[in-house]
């Protein structure tokens, strides 16, 4: 029988802010256990939370980014649980009335392009960290009361494609708008899966397993590979899927059922009589707006009409907001688009991928790769030497004018300097001459490389090959 | 504890309630409670009979709203202070029992 998948995912994510959303400390990683704490976020009694204004504006900011509906009128509720992580014993969130409704965001799975519907965007606290020991546990609060935002989608894809190329899309987005630096390594994105299967021929959706706590997008592709396979085999032969919430071992590459008593949570959310609502004016959601920076589907379509660029290229190079400013201030100060899309394209993006670093920390400056490509369309420099001047750029930095000169770099295009090199080539290979005149094209460009090996790269090549033609064909 | 959700408008339910708020009653104390809460219950109902028709639901009972502050960080606790009233500590962590995953 045929089974199909259905999947929502429940993204959690940190927010850019200063500060935490109910006090001052900082909101930062990597400090020290438990130095960016204080009564409000150790959850001492007594202690009285105060909301972040821009922990608000970057929640609106995304929901505007991703056309959800911004509610005028939006509270605040306590979702009561006893965990160490959580001192106050109730973690402060919003449950019916959460700042953003609906929304949606573009995916694209092999060039098939959908919209993967969001039900809510709603805010709360992060929670601290615990690190669980042989016989106890330890605590510590720093990123208790760090801004984090729930974005909860529909259930709305049905592969781990889907599932993925959301996660990705979103992850652009928010970077775009800078609203989190989405760093997965530091715990920016956190995700809940849930997910079940049926019968092709059924609309009624199968019971679901939740898989929690996920913080690599790879990690949710492969649980989710798991997952649906679990299932499918559990119904086929003739069982059924337990509601259940299930980890994932990515070491072991397999999920597996957590106790039931681990999930047996009754919320009792109730409204927190410490935080007044949150009510937005037209104005204010308007002039956060008009903050909002271009989106990356705006950028490529002005990328495409502003640089003439092939639609590929946009593609590539907006997936990535810093690569998309990069890009930009290339191709301007080079005035040559196309130029500055194919170095970014090839020898930018494998020499970051080789040294696995991100373009915002190279060492080439975008002036830097415009004089380059200047270099080249000039004649001054031919391809070989540019390769080898870039790659002096990327791992000393410097200006490229000087490495050309420092390594001799420059192209030879002067005939008569090169006439004698193409004459002593022709000399040496007499049988690379004959099967030129066999009519063997490859013979010629056997010839232009052994020319390029006594220039030591340097020839240029709309110069030497006329000038091979012209001796070989008197 | 796999408890069910039982209570209804007319009827709380009592050790279901305690076992959430992980709080031990005996059998004496469930019954003692029971009718409190229940009176409780009977009482509140009478906002019931009021006639809430085109009256928007509140979560508070001051017109107050917006309590924002700006994005500013402020010094935090020292470490010592904040560690102060741990039961337990270890590298610079609140030590608590084994949480079982």
């Amino acid at each position: 029988m045929e089974y199909v998948a259905t999947i929502g995912l429940e993204t959690h994510v940190q927010l850019k802010t200063a500060s935490k959303i109910w006090c001052g400390c900082a909101n930062v990683y990597g400090s020290r256990p438990n130095t960016d704490v204080c009564p409000v976020c150790l959850g001492y009694p007594g202690s009285l939370p105060v909301l972040n204004r821009e922990a608000v504006k970057l929640t609106v900011m995304t929901g505007l980014m991703l056309g959800c509906e911004i509610s005028r009128y939006s509270k605040w509720d306590r979702k009561s649980y006893f965990y160490p992580d959580m001192p106050k014993n109730y973690q402060i969130s919003q449950y019916d009335m959460p700042l953003c409704l609906g929304g949606q965001v573009e995916i694209d799975v092999d060039g098939a392009k959908r919209a993967v519907r969001l039900t809510r965007i709603h805010l709360e606290e992060d929670v601290g960290k615990s690190t669980h020991f042989e016989r106890s546990s330890g605590v510590d609060f720093n990123r208790a009361g760090t801004p984090l935002m729930e974005i909860v989608t529909e259930p709305d894809m049905s592969s781990a494609e889907e599932a993925f190329a959301y996660l990705q899309a979103l992850k652009r987005i928010l970077l775009y708008g800078g609203v989190s630096d989405c760093n997965l390594e530091q715990g920016n994105m956190r995700c809940d899966i849930n997910v079940s299967v049926r019968p092709a021929d059924t609309d009624k959706l199968g019971t679901k397993a939740e898989i929690k706590n996920m913080n690599t997008f790879k990690g949710v592709f492969r649980a989710l590979k798991y997952e649906i396979e679990r299932q499918k085999k559990v119904l086929s032969e003739g069982g059924e899927i337990r509601q259940e919430t299930r980890r994932w071992d990515d070491d072991a590459g397999v999920t597996s059922a957590m106790r039931s008593k681990e999930y047996a949570h009754d919320y009792r959310y109730f409204p927190d009589p410490d935080l007044m609502p949150v009510v937005l004016t037209e104005e204010q959601i308007h002039s956060w707006e008009e903050s909002l920076p271009e989106l990356p589907a705006a950028r490529r379509a002005r990328i495409l009409s502003e640089y003439g660029i092939p639609e590929y290229d946009a593609g590539v190079i907006v997936a990535d907001k810093a690569v998309a400013d990069y890009y930009e201030t290339v191709a301007r100060l080079s005035g040559n688009a196309k130029a500055a899309s194919n170095w970014i394209m090839t020898e930018m993006m494998r020499a970051l991928s080789e040294a696995g670093i991100e373009i915002t920390s190279t060492k080439i400056s975008p002036d830097a790769l415009a004089d380059l490509i200047k270099l080249i369309d000039g004649n001054a420099i031919n391809m070989t030497g540019a390769k080898e001047v870039f790659n002096v750029l990327f791992s000393e930095g410097g200006d490229p004018k000087k490495i050309v000169e420092e390594r001799g770099l420059a192209q030879v295009s002067d005939s008569s300097e090169l006439e004698s090199v193409v004459r002593r080539v022709i000399d040496e290979n007499p049988k690379s001459v004959e099967d030129y005149k066999a009519g063997k094209k490859v013979a010629l460009q056997f010839m232009m490389g052994q020319v390029m090996r006594i220039t030591k790269g340097k020839a240029n090549p709309q110069v030497v090959v006329p000038l091979l033609k012209q001796i070989l064909d008197a | 504890m796999n408890a069910k959700y039982s209570e209804s408008a007319e009827h709380i339910d009592v050790r279901y309630v305690a076992h959430l708020a992980r709080l031990h009653l005996d059998d004496a104390e469930v019954e003692q409670f029971q009718g409190q809460l229940d009176d409780i219950l009977d009482y509140i109902k009478k906002l019931q009979e009021l006639d809430v028709e085109g009256i928007e639901p509140t979560a508070h009972a001051i017109p107050i709203e917006n309590v924002l502050r700006e994005d500013v960080t402020r010094p935090s606790l020292e470490h010592e202070k904040a560690m102060k009233n741990a039961p337990a500590e270890r590298n610079r962590e609140f030590i608590v029992p084994k949480i079982l995953e």
